[in-house]
């Protein structure tokens, strides 16, 4: 068993896989080698063996190594198997899962069968023994590692290696897009102590809350998005987030309203938005709030809330708009027209709904 | 059971013809199925265009809309090109309303039958639909025109015959 060095099962360009076989256990010499059952795979150049339930144990010899091999039929609870007589390690040799073996011959214990197959496959490798033609560079001396290799990975362990790079990768993007949340959630800390020291002093009346913690719970909330409390005015001073975001979204939008005839629900906007952040949503107060400072920031979009009866005739939403009724009945009539608006006409006059159909 | 109307009814839009196409399919979609589970709910059979403009069904005095005579038509249309509908004069003033359509009436009542075990037996048609025995049965109180049809179909599907009697028509099933 000391003439197997460590792998990691990929077949080099040129080296072909002739035949594997599960549930093989190796002997060194008479002695069962103290692995698990695995299985057994012959390429043109080497004998490979890798564990069943640990992948990252793998080991190969190459063919040149062999020097006969004979068939040991089955006996009573014993599995047949193939003896394979091997000339001594070379010196340059990497390393392996044995340092030293008094045994100059291995034994493969085919627990599953397939011994006639593997022995008639291993007979036709030794006899045209192919890695004389193409030999593969050096012998494959990686660790269990994945230190390289990538490029030339084929077969049934190139795969398995494959998924695995693959879930590693994934896993990481993982982490990346959770670091905003775990800064989030180191700031969230501090924002709980501040407040909770805060709440103990007001409990207990002592001491003044500084002026300082103070400032520090503010612009935790402006940094967090939310408007000043004292003040209350969310309508014409609304933070610096939202005067942002109000801008941005007045770029935003301008494509998709001229598409949709220069009207879009409140709740459409939200949807866009959203799916065009990605990561970064937007929350329903948020847009309403920078909705608001339309006006303000000039911009020439404009919240419009339907009148509290939930509805418009074409005067009221002239009036709103600052706009002449005959334009503004257009408007109606291309938001009704693109599935936006319903209409209501009645003795009372003809309003236009929001579409709930 | 109070009947219990769809959020539609109290939508004042839903009672003025949308002239958006996709709009107004729903919208009539939505009438159709009112009107159907109304009929349904009231076990009524036949309608009165006329009278029908005055019902609740298609007159929401809380909220002062009602759909107009013209409206009324569509929707009746769309009842029949769905098989729902059937008029029984050319002015198109009444009209039949098969909330549940004949087959399906058939079918129930070849399981009630099969059920007791009276198959081989004949009946009158006013056991069927008046009997002491089909009380309970959603088909007791069928009008006679509607469990004819019913009849009819069972007998194209060869589950049942409509025979003449002395006094009248009965019907054997198999």
């Amino acid at each position: 068993m000391d003439r197997f060095s460590w792998s990691n099962g990929l077949l080099e360009i040129n080296e072909t896989l002739v035949i594997q076989q599960r549930g093989v256990r190796l002997y060194d010499g008479d002695d069962k080698a103290k692995l698990d059952v695995g299985v057994v795979l012959l390429s043109t150049h080497r004998l490979i063996w890798r564990d069943i339930k640990n992948h990252e144990c793998c080991i190969s010899m190459p063919l040149s190594q062999i020097i006969f091999f004979e068939e040991q039929a089955a006996g009573i609870g014993k599995s047949a198997k193939i003896v394979i007589h091997l000339h001594p390690p070379l010196v340059n040799k990497e390393p392996g899962p044995y340092q030293h073996s008094k045994y100059s011959y291995i034994k493969l214990s085919f627990k599953e069968h397939g011994q006639i197959e593997f022995y008639r496959r291993l007979t036709e490798e030794m006899t045209q023994k192919r890695w004389e033609n193409t030999p593969v560079s050096q012998p494959i001396s990686t660790g269990t590692g994945s230190q390289g290799g990538r490029t030339r990975a084929v077969g049934i362990v190139g795969i398995e290696r494959k998924i695995e790079e693959k879930r590693k990768e994934t896993d990481k993007n993982i982490s990346e897009a959770f670091e905003d949340l775990s800064k989030l959630m180191v700031k969230a800390k501090e924002m709980v102590e501040v407040s909770r020291s805060i709440a103990n002093k007001i409990k207990d009346k002592q001491g003044d809350i500084t002026e300082d913690e103070t400032i520090r719970f503010k612009s935790y909330l402006l940094s967090m998005g939310i408007a000043n409390p004292v003040t209350r005015e969310t309508h014409g001073s609304g933070t610096h987030y939202h005067m942002q975001l109000a801008k941005q979204l007045g770029d935003m939008l301008q494509a998709p309203l001229e598409e949709r005839g220069g009207m879009m629900a409140l709740t459409e906007v939200y949807c866009l938005v959203n799916r065009a952040r990605g990561m970064e949503l937007l929350s329903p107060e948020d847009l309403v709030n920078a909705c608001k400072m339309f006006e303000s920031l000039k911009l020439p979009l404009r919240e419009c809330r339907v009148s509290e009866k939930g509805s418009l005739t074409a005067e009221e939403f002239a009036k709103l708009l600052g706009l002449s009724v005959l334009l503004s009945k257009e408007r109606l009539l291309l938001a009704e027209k693109m599935g936006h608006l319903c209409r209501d006409d009645s003795v009372e006059g003809l309003r236009f709904y929001p579409n709930l159909f | 059971m109070s009947f219990e109307w769809p959020w539609q009814y109290n939508f004042p839009p839903f009672f003025t013809l949308q002239p958006n196409v996709d709009t107004r399919q729903k919208q009539l979609a939505a009438w159709c199925s009112l009107a159907l589970s109304y009929c349904r709910h009231h076990k009524l059979y036949t309608l009165d265009v006329m009278e029908a403009q005055e019902s609740p069904v298609f007159n929401n005095k809380k909220i002062e809309r009602k759909l107009s005579m013209e409206a009324i038509q569509v929707v009746f249309e769309e009842l029949r090109k769905k098989g729902n509908l059937e008029w029984l004069d050319k002015n198109k003033s009444r009209c039949l309303v098969m909330w549940r359509r004949p087959e399906e009436w058939g079918k129930l009542i070849y399981q009630w039958v099969s059920k007791n075990g009276m198959v081989n037996s004949v009946f009158t048609l006013y056991e069927l639909s008046s009997g002491d025995d089909t009380e309970g049965e959603e088909f007791h109180g069928l009008e006679e025109w509607m469990l004819m049809r019913s009849l009819q179909a069972l007998q194209t599907e060869g589950k049942a015959e409509i025979i003449t009697m002395d006094d009248g028509k009965g019907v054997k099933f198999f």
